[in-house]
Parts: structure tokens; sequence; C-alpha cells
């Protein structure tokens, strides 16, 4: 079945190899005294500089997901697909002076997680409890779904079956366990290396076999205009328009609140590093809107996607379209690009997890009085049982149920924005109307997800994440962004709630942060550690 | 819980009865000594372009003007990639303190 596929496995199966032996070397790399601390194990030693920084942010949010699913996406509904660009664009202006105050807060106090911050800020462990929980519960489906990018790869060498993916996860998950935030650190490199040589011989090769890219857009706009959907085409139409907007921005605000995003940027050095990688990260914007347009190429090439068990997997079209185009060998590299950019974020997200786990639950209700090197010891257990958790959600649902999943989590984790967020520029809000905010965030934004079909896919629920607003009673066609509905009745029940509690007198929690330590600084001396009540 | 508000190397920070943690005992704010860090500067605002020209779908939702075959909607929102590089870039720099 396989035996035309053996180059490009040969290649894919040497370089997967490669970056099992440096997960493994990782722990030896910047050798800390002791590796039995979260700020080592889970942080990298909190001292990673502008190179570092950039390898690492980068290989934790441009994944092999978005690799596989941005252009899959493209090639199935066209201009609506692209909205990874301008999500990404804007992103990093819209954090860009939060993050800062985060680094400096945390540094100052020692924090490792967001519902660290959360808890010291608004003196509520019930209400970093839930932006706990919350994170969690949108990370684990997004580990999931790197396995989906994984999956896709094999699937467009040949092959079948769920074994080959248990095994790359037992690697992933020894040396993550072993060597921490290090592991990934060090293999994004390789993992940036191959994916910027790929994309730039993809674009500048592809499209002169395939007549020029207006040969590819003319061939995607007879393709769009032959399907019977009204949403597709090679520009937004009239009604996707605001969706299109909304979905970028609710992205945008949503990246930085999931905890491996806050782990990338914990473990950085200082704010300076913070600041110039948020003008240089965009370099991978770049890249990603280069493999938006490969989903167009595929259009072009007549890549039909691979079936398997009865479906067309539309996630397959980028990896059919190399081993289409390239040579055997090649497709191999850019096979290995894309499982790589699975490994980095996997190992990240399970860090990220496990942290949380052992911050805001493990120590803060379990055994509030566990030492830095017990609290590692429970991270490192945690982030092996997040992996098994993650392979098994791949062997026993539907990938199709981790697509959903994803999608749930974006609108999830957007809820933690009035806490986390706003918390980091003002604490007016109360905390009772922060739990409330989101309590009622998380009931509207699953409801209305829950009310979205989809026809094509013929499911009644969960079918996407464009709300029509005519269901909310308006006279238009135009559909937004669910987690931007959501996030709206979130910040409303919170600012009506905290003029209540106001009203009422409840009293506000403790604050233990102060104003200067939003602006400390590397230099700066970290403050006493923050330790629950009592224990010295 | 608000005994862990003890940066100071106050030996025993007192344990306030009410909600509300001491006054912190941090550098004095004031214009005495050196002058208060701050991150407010009229220069952030320059953030806001490349914050929210990608969103406005029409200014880029056009199939011409190509460029080699590309159309506007595509080749507008990588143009949009350099704004907001030189945009963070400026903000950077022009608020980066001296000395």
């Amino acid at each position: 079945m396989a035996s035309e596929h053996v180059t490009e496995m040969i290649v894919f199966g040497a370089l997967f190899l490669l970056v099992s032996g440096m997960g493994f070397a990782a722990a030896r790399w910047r050798r800390p005294g002791t590796m039995d601390s979260l700020d080592e194990w889970g942080l990298g030693g909190r001292g990673f500089g502008g190179w570092v920084t950039w390898f690492l942010i980068g290989g934790d949010l441009y994944t092999a997901y978005t690799f596989v699913a941005v252009p899959a996406l493209v090639f199935g509904a066209g201009a609506a697909g692209f909205y990874a660009v301008p999500y990404t664009i804007v992103v990093y202006p819209l954090v860009f002076l939060l993050l800062i105050r985060l680094w400096s807060v945390s540094h100052a106090h020692g924090f490792v997680t967001p519902a660290d911050f959360v808890r010291a800020r608004f003196g509520s462990p019930t209400l970093a409890l839930a932006v706990a929980v919350t994170g969690i519960a949108a990370t684990m489906p997004y580990i999931a779904l790197q396995l989906v990018g994984i999956e896709a790869v094999l699937k467009s060498m040949g092959v079948h079956g769920h074994w080959p993916i248990v095994i790359a996860f037992v690697i992933l998950a020894a040396y993550t366990y072993q060597s921490g935030l290090r592991a990934p650190a060090l293999i994004a490199f390789v993992k940036d290396v191959l994916i910027y040589l790929v994309i730039i011989v993809a674009v500048l090769y592809i499209p002169s076999r395939l007549g020029g890219w207006g040969e590819v857009f003319d061939a995607a706009r007879a393709k769009f205009a032959a399907t019977p959907a009204p949403n597709d085409g090679v520009l937004l139409d009239g009604t996707n328009q605001l969706n299109y907007a909304m979905l970028a921005l609710g992205s945008a605000l949503a990246l930085f609140l999931y905890p491996h995003s806050v782990t990338g940027v914990l473990a950085s050095r200082n704010r300076d590093v913070i600041k110039r990688n948020m003008a240089a990260l965009p370099a991978y914007s770049f890249v990603l809107g280069l493999i938006a347009l490969l989903g167009f190429m595929a259009v072009a090439a007549g890549v039909k996607p691979a079936v398997s068990g009865g479906k067309a997997d539309t996630n397959t079209v980028v990896p059919l379209l190399f081993d289409k185009m390239f040579p055997d060998w090649f497709a191999g590299v850019a096979f290995a690009a894309i499982g790589i950019g699975a490994l980095v974020p996997a190992a990240i997200m399970s860090i990220a997890a496990a942290n949380l786990f052992t911050r805001n639950i493990y120590r803060e209700y379990l055994r509030p009085d566990a030492t830095d090197a017990q609290q590692a010891a429970v991270s490192k257990l945690v982030s092996l049982v997040v992996k098994v958790g993650a392979v098994a959600c791949i062997l026993l649902l539907d990938p199709e149920f981790s697509i959903d999943l994803q999608l749930i989590g974006g609108v999830v984790i957007l809820q933690t924005l009035p806490s986390v967020a706003l918390g980091l520029v003002t604490r007016w809000f109360h905390r009772g109307a922060l739990i409330a905010g989101w309590a009622a965030g998380l009931a509207a934004g699953l409801w209305m997800l829950y009310e979205i079909p989809n026809p094509v896919k013929h499911k009644a629920h969960f079918g996407g994440s464009a709300y029509k607003l005519s269901d909310l009673g308006l006279d238009t066609r135009m559909t937004v962004y669910v987690g931007m509905l959501a996030l709206a009745v979130n910040l409303a029940v919170t600012v009506a709630g905290t003029a209540a509690c106001r009203a009422a007198g409840l009293a506000d929690g403790p604050d233990a942060t102060r104003p200067a330590d939003y602006l400390a600084d590397e230099s700066d001396p970290r403050a006493a550690r923050l330790e629950p009540s009592g224990s010295t | 819980m608000a005994s862990a508000e003890s940066p100071a190397p106050d030996p025993a920070p007192a344990e306030s009865a009410g909600g509300r943690p001491p006054p912190p005992v941090g550098p004095p704010p004031g214009p005495g000594d050196r002058p208060a860090r701050s991150d407010r500067s009229l220069w952030n605002l320059l953030l806001a372009v490349p914050a929210v020209v990608p969103l406005l779908t029409f200014l880029f939702n056009h199939d011409r003007p190509r460029l080699a075959g590309v159309p506007a909607f595509y080749w507008t929102q990588f143009a949009f990639i350099p704004l907001g590089v030189a945009c963070t870039i400026a903000v950077y720099r022009l608020t980066r303190k001296r000395g």
C-alpha cells in the first residue's frame, strides 16, 4: 500500500528521531542547578532571550493544526478561511501593553499561570479556580487537534491506524517529562527552519507549475461558482464580512488568554524581549498567509481530499498537494515540518495545563504546603495525564468532535478576558460579579454554539461559530462570531453585577499586587513569594 | 491571605481586619528622588492603527487591482503585516527609556 512513499517515510522518520534526541538532550541545555521547581521545569528558568522566545512563541501559536486546517478552510470556503491573517496581525498591537504588565506582575510575585495572577489580584481562589478550569478545558482539545495534524500527514503517506500517533506521543511525553519547557524551546528551532524552508519553496515553485497566481485564483473562482453554498468564493459577500472581522478580533482577544501562550510569555527574560517579539512575531503571520494560499493551489492542482471511513478529510489537502507536487524526499521534509510542528505546541500546552492544575487546584485545595519540588513533581505527572487524555480523545472520539471542542474552546477561553486581561489594567470589577459574568458568558456561548446547524455536514448542532443575527430578532442576514456575543453578555453581567455588589456593600477581595509591580523589570528584586494563607 | 502582601522587609506585616490590605509600602511614587516609571505615552495610540485597519473589510474586499495575479483582497492583507510591524517598532523605540 505504502511502497511508493518509502522515501518520504525515511526522511520523515529521520527528522522525527533527530528532534526526539534533541528533546531529551534539552534537559542539559542552559543547565539549571535543579529541575525541581516550576520556574525551571515549567518556565525554562524564566530566562529566554529574544531569539529563543521568538522561536518558542512562534512554535507555540502557529501550530500544526493551523498549518493544516487554515488551508483546508480556504480550500473549502475561500476568502472566509483567510481570517487567520488579520487575526494574527491585530493580536500583537492589541496585547502589546497588556503582556508587559502581565510579565512584570508575574515576575514580581512569581506567578506561573494566569490563574495565579487572578487569585492575587482579586483575592478569590474561586475565581482563580474558574479561570484554571476554563484554561484546562480549552487546552485539552487543542492538544488533541495537534494529533489530527500528524494524522493528516500520515494518511497522506498511506499510513492508516492509530499506532504511529501513540508512539509519537509516548516519545513526546517522555522528553517533556524530563526536560520541561526546554524541550519545545529547543525543538522549535528545527520546526521553524523546516516550515520556513518548505513554505518558501512551495510558494515559489507550485504556482509556477500551475501557470501562475492568476491561474490559481481563476481556478478557485470557477470552483466556488460551481458550488451551491452561498458564502464561499474568492471574496467575501455581504453577509459574512462582519463575521470575518469579528472572528479575527475574537480569536485575537482569545489567543493570549490560552494558558500555553502565557507560558511562552512568562518564560522570557524581561519586558524588552516581549516588546521586540511583538514586532517580530508577525513574520509568522506572513508564513501563515502563504500557507492559507496553499488551499487555492490545492484547488488549482485538482487535489481530492483523502477519504477515510467514508468521509472526505479536507485536512489532508495540503499534505496531498505536497505529495503531488514535490519530489519524494522534499515531500518527506514537508511532512516532517508539519509533524514536528505538532510536537512543539503539544508539549507547551500540556505543560501549561499541568501548571494550572498544580498551582490552582493541587496547591490551592489539596496540598497548600506543597514545596517547589513537590509542585514540579505533580506538574510532570499531570503533563503525562494530559497527553494520555489527548490521545484518548483521538482514539475514542470522532476527530470531528475534537474540532467541535476546539471551536467551543475558543469561545470558552474568551470568557476569562474580564478577569485576566481587564484585571491587568483595573480592579474595579468585583470578584463575585466576575464569577457571575464568566458563568453567564459560558452559558450564552454554549447555547448559541448548540443552536448553530451545519446543513453541509448534516449536523443539527455545533455546526460552526457564525451566529445569525436574525435569530436575535434583527432584520439582517449578517452573522457574528459567537465568542464576541458571549463576551458581550459576560461584560454586561460583570459590570451590572459589580455595580450591584458595590451598592449592597459587599467587601472586595484583598489585592496582593501594587501599582509598581506592573512596571517591574528584570533588574527589580522579586518580591516575597505569594504563598497561600499562613505558610511561611 | 492578606499577610501574603509583604514585599517589604517589614518583619511582621499587620493582618488587617477588614478586606482591604494595608497601604503599600513600595518606593515612593511622588515627584521626589527619581521619576516614577510609567508605560503611559501618547505614542501608544499608534498601536490602534494595525489593531483596527485589518478589520475594516470594506477597504480590501475587492478583486482588482491584482498584483502578479493575486486579488487585492489577499495582497492588501499581506501588506497590513509590515504596517503592523512598523507601528509596533515605532512605539517600542519612541517609548524606550533612555539610561
